[in-house]
């Protein structure tokens, strides 16, 4: 609680924010302790949400902060996942190094992407990562070593690295899952609270303004394109190892890794911590409820997402924000008026 | 007989009110200056008449007929006429095809292409050049040009003066009795207080949304205009 | 001779990718709108014409004259009733409405005729050829394609730059506030620009679909070839996307001369290689 003025001040934390902490917090546990309450099914289900909501948190990071709207970030997925795949298979590495390598890989090969792709502006740049992960595609599908079209499997002796036990395995894969995606919420909650989270921001809201400010908008942009491109292939990698089998189709799907997720995203509520939550939410419920009416079901949220687009362009959380002005997730400064001694200096300023 | 009349005219940018109740009344014929200070709403009361700022549809009667809430072009087709400061001469078209836009309405009347060569005779001379490649003054006479294409029964020209040279301006607002002559009602909204006075009957002083003083050029108060701008 | 072979076939196959663009650079250079649903409207008009082929019996050709009106309208509707409603929003808004469409689409094609390959038979021409000296071979049908793409874009150029609707169309992108004041209707120009863009997008799609087959899923593909040929070109002109799309097709044969299946591999690696080298296009034109 900063004072900025005798009118106003600054406060980040709010009641509604506080009580949420500490039901996410519950949560958290809940979720932890998942294996000695819960089925495999359940494990399945939850990772799954897991990773979503860390790819759909990192994609409402680019476009919803550094308004860098990809539609190529299957490309990192990929790419994690096939560096899984190479380091154990064909470099003999432990599986839980290969894991962690995983997405510094994928950060480093963000770097030359971005040289070709930051030529782009707006909805050219987002067409122009989606050519940059189908090249990629298409050299997994050529390269041998990888598989070529038919892809690679992880073997049982990877495996038995995890651990030699099934049931351990599994709850240790829905654990690494759970603790990646808290990790990747975290990253993103600290880097909007910090200097560089005000700093995107401002490049979001106008360019032009924030560098005249002396915002080095194409550093920022650079970092968080780069550290996006790292943790989204760190996820990429964890996915692929519950689903023991690449394929460059799976690896870089731009449905399942990108759309998907931008659906999340944009229904949730783009620009807000709380937006990519809900979304993923939705997409679950919605697509365990009509898992049975097949191609419907993507019509149908093609339908929401332009209905959402036409209707309500914040998404559900903006929606209330708006109305109720609460935020869970303290990442904002907001501007409360403060207790006044002289009330009618108050009234005249006004 | 009263060609523009706006009753109790407000306008907003969002939140932010701009124009608070204004009552303008504009007969046939006249030559009306609107003054006031920056940011007193002169342009913003140019935008809602001709449409690209809504208001209530009884705000703004042009010839008796509601157009409050009426778009842009179907505005201009009604025959208002807009010269919108800085010119805005569409750069990718030459200074003949800005003309001939501005003809896009098919409203028939005196002004034809002909006839705007006549009155800019320099502009004939430039016609296949593109629009960005004409000096300051050249560009707005293009840009009254293009107004005038569209045959407009009101013209409503937004700082003419604006960043051109004074013998420029003069020989711009020379032309403005050809534009009367045709029985064309003229809006002059001037930050130069006394090039606008100079050029109208009668003027209108906005000071911060709000109708501050209205009276003819001919004979008014100094100190009450001072006091009208200034908001003193 | 090789060489000479590789940069004909590859320009010949540069026309479909220029047909491919045409709308994609239309609706971008008039009202600034990536379609991401572009090359799913060329699939559709793939599936238009099937549909009319087999409920009349008439060849592919013939039917371009009931698709295209079709997708005319359907561009026409689409504007009108909800893209010109995304317009003053910011990026994101076109941007996925349209990909909301492109799914649409895709699973709605997916619903409709399965996941089946299909494809337009025209009949002897599609395999003519002509005997060149040096042994070089040029089918009739490439050629014909690539004439039919000089064609449509000239067609455009005289559009733009000989008649009152292309005129209000420039002035509209050069400043759509000004141009209303000036007394244009922009929604209904927009609405026109994407059902122009569409008669050319139903062009593409029936001419291609007589050369290669096409299922429901194979709209991205061509969404992003078209954007390839648009932005080697340079944004916003007509003759430079020709240009793109000739160089994105030479790219693609000296890839499949070295080995087939690196064709379209080589494409994208070229386009990468070339915005890097030349961000701003070989033709560059529209400033934003």
């Amino acid at each position: 609680m900063v004072p900025v003025s005798e009118y106003v001040r600054v406060e980040r934390g709010t009641k509604a924010s506080r009580i949420f902490a500490v039901l996410a917090t519950l949560g958290v546990v809940a979720l932890i302790a998942l294996p000695w309450w819960g089925t495999a099914g359940w494990m399945r289900l939850i990772a799954e949400c897991a990773y979503y909501v860390a790819l759909a948190q990192l994609w409402n990071l680019l476009a919803g902060y550094a308004g860098l709207v990809s539609v190529g970030q299957q490309a990192f997925v990929g790419l994690g996942g096939y560096a899984l795949f190479y380091l154990t298979e064909q470099m003999n590495m432990n599986v839980y190094v290969a894991v962690l390598l995983a997405g510094p890989f994928a950060g480093l090969m963000a770097i030359p992407v971005s040289f070709a792709v930051f030529r782009l502006r707006g909805a050219y740049f987002a067409i122009g990562t989606w050519v940059v992960s189908e090249a990629f595609s298409l050299f997994a599908s050529l390269i041998l070593v990888l598989g070529a079209g038919s892809g690679l499997s992880l073997t049982v002796p990877i495996l038995e690295q995890v651990s030699p036990d099934r049931d351990t395995r599994n709850a240790l894969l829905y654990l690494m899952t759970l603790a990646v995606s808290l990790f990747v919420v975290g990253v993103v909650y600290l880097l909007l609270r910090s200097r560089h989270g005000l700093a995107l921001t401002a490049i979001r809201d106008s360019e032009p303004a924030s560098a005249s400010l002396g915002v080095n908008t194409f550093r920022t942009k650079f970092i968080i394109f780069v550290a996006t491109a790292a943790c989204t292939g760190l996820v990429g990698a964890l996915i692929f190892l519950q689903k023991l089998r690449i394929s460059p189709e799976a690896a870089f799907s731009v449905n399942d890794w990108t759309v998907v997720v931008i659906f999340m995203v944009v229904i949730g509520g783009i620009g807000t911590i709380e937006g990519p939550f809900i979304g993923m939410l939705i997409y679950i419920v919605l697509r365990e409820l009509l898992a049975n009416y097949g191609t419907y079901y993507l019509i149908l949220l093609g339908v929401i997402a332009i209905v959402i687009m036409l209707k309500a362009p914040s998404g559900i959380w903006g929606w209330v924000i708006q109305r109720y002005n609460v935020q869970l997730f303290p990442v904002g400064r907001r501007l409360v008026p403060a207790p006044f001694k002289d009330s009618s200096k108050r009234s005249e300023k006004e | 007989m009263t060609l523009l009349q706006t009753h109790n005219l407000s306008a907003f940018y969002g939140d932010f009110q701009a124009l608070f109740g204004v009552d303008v009344t504009i007969e046939q014929g006249e030559t009306v200056a609107v003054i006031g200070a920056n940011g007193a709403g002169k342009t913003t009361f140019l935008r809602t008449v001709a449409g690209a700022l809504a208001a209530a549809p009884e705000a703004v009667l042009f010839d008796g007929k509601p157009i409050g809430n009426m778009t842009p072009h179907e505005i201009v087709r009604l025959g208002i006429a807009m010269v919108p400061e800085g010119r805005r001469l569409f750069p990718s078209l030459s200074v003949e095809e800005n003309l001939l836009l501005g003809s896009h309405s098919e409203r028939r009347g005196p002004w034809s292409l002909q006839r705007v060569y006549e009155l800019f005779p320099r502009l004939r001379e430039l016609r296949r050049l593109p629009a960005p490649s004409l000096s300051g003054g050249q560009q707005q006479m293009a840009a009254v040009g293009r107004a005038l294409m569209s045959n407009p029964r009101l013209l409503l020209c937004d700082e003419l003066s604006l960043g051109l040279a004074p013998v420029v301006i003069r020989d711009i607002y020379a032309c403005l009795g050809a534009i009367t002559a045709e029985g064309t009602t003229v809006v002059l909204v001037e930050q130069d207080i006394n090039r606008a006075l100079d050029a109208s009957s009668r003027f209108y002083c906005l000071q911060e949304g709000h109708l501050a003083l209205t009276a003819p050029t001919k004979d008014f108060d100094r100190a009450a205009l001072t006091a009208a701008y200034f908001g003193l | 001779m090789q060489y000479l072979n590789i940069l004909i076939q590859g320009s010949l196959l540069g026309g479909i990718y220029a047909l491919f663009a045409i709308g994609l650079s239309l609706s971008f250079g008039i009202m600034r709108l990536v379609n991401i649903a572009h090359g799913d409207f060329i699939v559709l008009s793939g599936y238009v014409a099937m549909v009319v082929i087999q409920a009349t019996g008439v060849d592919p050709f013939t039917s371009l004259v009931v698709v295209v009106p079709v997708m005319f309208g359907l561009g026409y509707a689409l504007q009108r009733g909800m893209l010109n409603q995304t317009l003053s929003g910011g990026l994101l808004p076109p941007l996925l409405v349209t990909f909301g469409i492109s799914i649409i689409i895709q699973n709605g094609l997916l619903q409709g005729f399965g996941a089946y390959d299909h494809r337009l038979q025209e009949g002897p021409i599609e395999t003519a050829s002509l005997h060149l000296p040096g042994g070089i071979d040029v089918g009739v049908y490439p050629l014909l394609v690539f004439a039919v793409a000089v064609l449509c874009i000239a067609s455009l150029q005289f559009l733009f730059y000989g008649t009152r609707l292309g005129r209000a169309f420039r002035a509209v992108s050069d400043d759509p506030y000004t141009a209303e004041l000036m007394g244009l209707d922009n929604r209904k120009l927009y609405a026109l620009a994407l059902g122009i863009a569409m008669v050319f997008t139903a062009i593409a799609g029936v001419l291609f679909g007589i050369r290669t087959i096409f299922d429901p899923a194979a709209g991205p593909i061509r969404l992003i070839l078209a954007f390839e040929a648009v932005i080697i070109g340079g944004l916003g002109s007509m003759w430079g996307t020709l240009i793109g799309g000739m160089v994105l097709g030479i790219a693609q044969s000296v890839g499949a001369a070295l080995d087939p299946t690196w064709q379209i591999l080589a494409g994208h690696l070229a386009f990468l290689t070339l915005l890097i080298l030349r961000p701003e296009g070989l033709f560059p034109r529209t400033r934003d």
